[in-house]
């Protein structure tokens, strides 16, 4: 089966496709600042920290020749960026969201200027897995060629449901984000759990971005990202800090941002900007539909800004 | 110390800290900017030479920062006036691109019109532009709890997408061939310069909306409502203060002022509206404000600050090979330091001399 002969059922296998491609950015960021909301901090940074991310894995991929290597530099560079947030919300009358909007600002800055020697050679990708052997049509194969990373995001999510469940690591992080009062009384040091949370956010969501660099899209330029950091993070609020709905809600918002890319494929080209701009008015919609003026979010940590 | 002159003493030094401790963060940032730029190989002193050479060193650079800081005091203001209320907005760019595409509409519609006619009309439909976006996000906080920091953040994406999308689609001049954008405004809707410069118009409207923003908030009752829902909305509420009109209209009015930002934008600088509008103006809006302690007035000369960095740019960039983005890494770091230095606020030992009177009195 060639391009022509799946014509518009080619509309929903790339919205499928891309929702798995698309998504995987979306979900390690989710995830990263579930964590990190948990604690009971909000970091609005994690856009500064994918396009850090981005940059940096790419950079490491193309000096290294090794695309893992650039994920786990990816991922540092990303803890580095949740290590300086939280450092400087511990100090006293330091407001986290006017933090994050300072880090989101200098992350996108920081990889800017680093990254203007990367933006033209071409750094090596990482490899996928080809799910789609069986099938004889080569959209079908390329759709379900399907990025290692994506699985560690699936795995990641019930593993992380667990831990804050029902290991004692678990526990305290969630006690420091209901009640600050109650941890400090019970001895726990909250600036270092809120710190440890901070950075293994700041991991997960440098990671997310190496995943655009090296996978998909898979260059780097400076419109690699524009807002799938604020929109993960607005997501973690629609998934309720449950790492699993982080995976329903990033496959969602992974649809709807293929959807403009998808179309224009088969040659819908009018109001494409409109359609790119679909994950964002999803995300606005969502936020409207599902908070309250009334009463608390529920799941929502008690010590959360964003929410009170 | 008699009473009247301790109060003059503590407000004094209240106010010298709160100079104070800004303009060190200013400097430890440049510091930091100055040690990181030497890592990457280029010598700091030169640099800052040239950054005050092409922010304020000659007449010609200053007319570049003074057009730059027009926006960025309108812009500073769309986050400025909903801090009164204690919200943190940071749409500043999607009411500027929003009200520039309003505005370039509207005074394309009205071509041969009197210029009294189409210039407030222009300024009208970029102000309702960023009103409607701003507001909406302070309505979506009055009444359905949406966080206002997330949704104007992705508003202004939505604003960016509709103003792509209308300058290729149904707006697009089809004589735009390589940049798309909005037909051009008639030569006698541009609005002119002051006399004897290059600075636009811009500049003295931006800084009437700055002064008018801080009578509004520091000598109306409205002000005073606003700042008091800001300390505490509960004790506001209970006296019995309308926190959603104040909170609605406040936002409406703060979009408003960067819509303005846009209208000017377009009929004193670009001439029509098309992608090159999505600047930055915005972002950097939203540090000026945080750096002027979101005070309106303080607002004008912060601006100035930062229209001078920007100005200084393309030097840096043509003089010492350093990527445009290092006004961002700047910037950036200017942010983090001062969030930082709040911790220091009216705790710098300089100032604790009127402390001990204070317990004699």
């Amino acid at each position: 089966m060639d391009h022509a002969s799946l014509g518009w059922w080619g509309v929903p296998l790339a919205v499928l496709a891309g929702a798995i491609r698309v998504s995987t950015p979306f979900l390690f960021v989710s995830l990263g600042e579930c964590l990190t909301e948990k604690s009971g901090r909000i970091n609005l940074g994690l856009e500064g920290t994918l396009v850090m991310g981005a940059m940096s894995g790419y950079a490491t991929a193309y000096l290294t020749g090794n695309p893992w290597a650039g994920v786990l530099v990816a991922g540092l560079a990303g803890s580095l960026l949740g290590v300086l947030h939280a450092a400087i919300c511990a100090l006293e009358r330091v407001n986290d969201i006017a933090v994050g909007i300072a880090l989101m600002l200098l992350g996108t800055g920081l990889a800017f200027f680093l990254g203007k020697p990367f933006i033209q050679p071409q750094a090596p990708q990482l490899p996928a897995i080809p799910f789609g052997w069986w099938s004889g049509s080569a959209q079908v194969r390329s759709a379900l060629d399907i990025n290692p990373l994506f699985l560690v995001g699936l795995a990641l999510a019930p593993l992380l449901l667990w831990g804050l469940r029902t290991t004692r690591w678990g526990m305290v992080l969630r006690i420091v984000g209901e009640s600050a009062e109650a941890a400090r009384a019970m001895g726990y040091p909250i600036n270092r759990v809120r710190l440890l949370a901070t950075a293994a956010g700041g991991f997960f969501a440098g990671v997310g971005g190496s995943f655009l660099s090296l996978s998909y899209p898979g260059s780097w330029n400076e419109r690699l990202s524009s807002g799938q950091g604020i929109t993960a993070v607005a997501l973690v609020i629609f998934a309720r800090w449950d790492p699993v709905l982080c995976v329903w809600a990033s496959l969602l918002f992974g649809g709807a941002g293929a959807l403009g890319p998808a179309l224009q494929s088969v040659g819908v080209t009018q109001g494409y900007h409109l359609f790119n701009a679909a994950p964002y008015v999803l995300t606005l919609a969502i936020m409207i539909a599902t908070s309250s003026s009334r009463h608390r979010l529920a799941g929502a940590p008690a010590e959360l800004s964003v929410t009170r | 110390m008699p009473p009247f002159m301790h109060r003059a003493v503590t407000h004094l030094s209240a106010s010298v800290s709160a100079l104070a401790v800004p303009a060190a963060a200013v400097a430890v940032s440049l510091a930091l900017f100055g040690a990181f730029v030497a890592l990457v190989g280029v010598d700091p002193v030169e640099m800052y030479q040239l950054m005050y050479r092409g922010a304020f060193g000659t007449w010609f650079s200053w007319q570049n920062t003074l057009t730059r800081a027009s926006p960025l005091i309108l812009t500073a203001l769309c986050t400025a006036l909903p801090a009164q209320l204690g919200l943190v907005i940071i749409g500043g760019e999607g009411a500027l691109v929003l009200g520039a595409l309003a505005a370039a509409a509207t005074g394309v519609a009205l071509n041969g019109a009197p210029v009294a006619l189409v210039w407030p009309a222009m300024a009208l439909a970029g102000m309702a532009g960023g009103a409607l976006l701003i507001g909406g996000a302070g309505a979506l906080r009055q009444w359905r709890g949406v966080n206002e920091t997330i949704s104007s953040l992705l508003l202004t994406y939505i604003a960016i997408a509709v103003l792509n999308h209308m300058v290729e689609g149904p707006l697009k001049d089809p004589a735009s061939l390589n940049k798309p954008s909005t037909a051009p405004l008639a030569d006698t809707y541009m609005i002119g310069t002051l006399p004897g410069s290059s600075v636009h118009w811009g500049l003295v409207v931006g800084i009437v909306c700055a002064v008018a923003a801080w009578v509004l908030m520091r000598r109306t009752t409205f002000g005073f409502a606003a700042r008091m829902v800001g300390g505490n909305p509960r004790a506001a509420r209970m006296a019995g203060l309308p926190v959603g009109r104040l909170l609605v209209v406040t936002t409406a009015l703060a979009g408003a002022a960067a819509g303005l930002a846009g209208m000017v934008e377009v009929a004193a600088v670009h001439g029509r509206a098309s992608a090159s509008l999505v600047a930055g103006y915005g972002s950097t809006g939203i540090l000026v404000a945080f750096l002027a302690r979101q005070n309106p007035l303080a607002v004008i000369p912060v601006a100035v600050l930062f229209g001078g960095i920007g100005a200084s740019g393309g030097l840096l960039q043509r003089r010492l090979d350093l990527p445009d983005a290092s006004v961002l890494v700047l910037q950036g770091i200017i942010f983090v330091v001062l969030l930082a230095s709040e911790a220091m606020q009216g705790r710098l030992r300089l100032f604790a001399f009127a402390t001990p009177a204070a317990k004699e009195a």
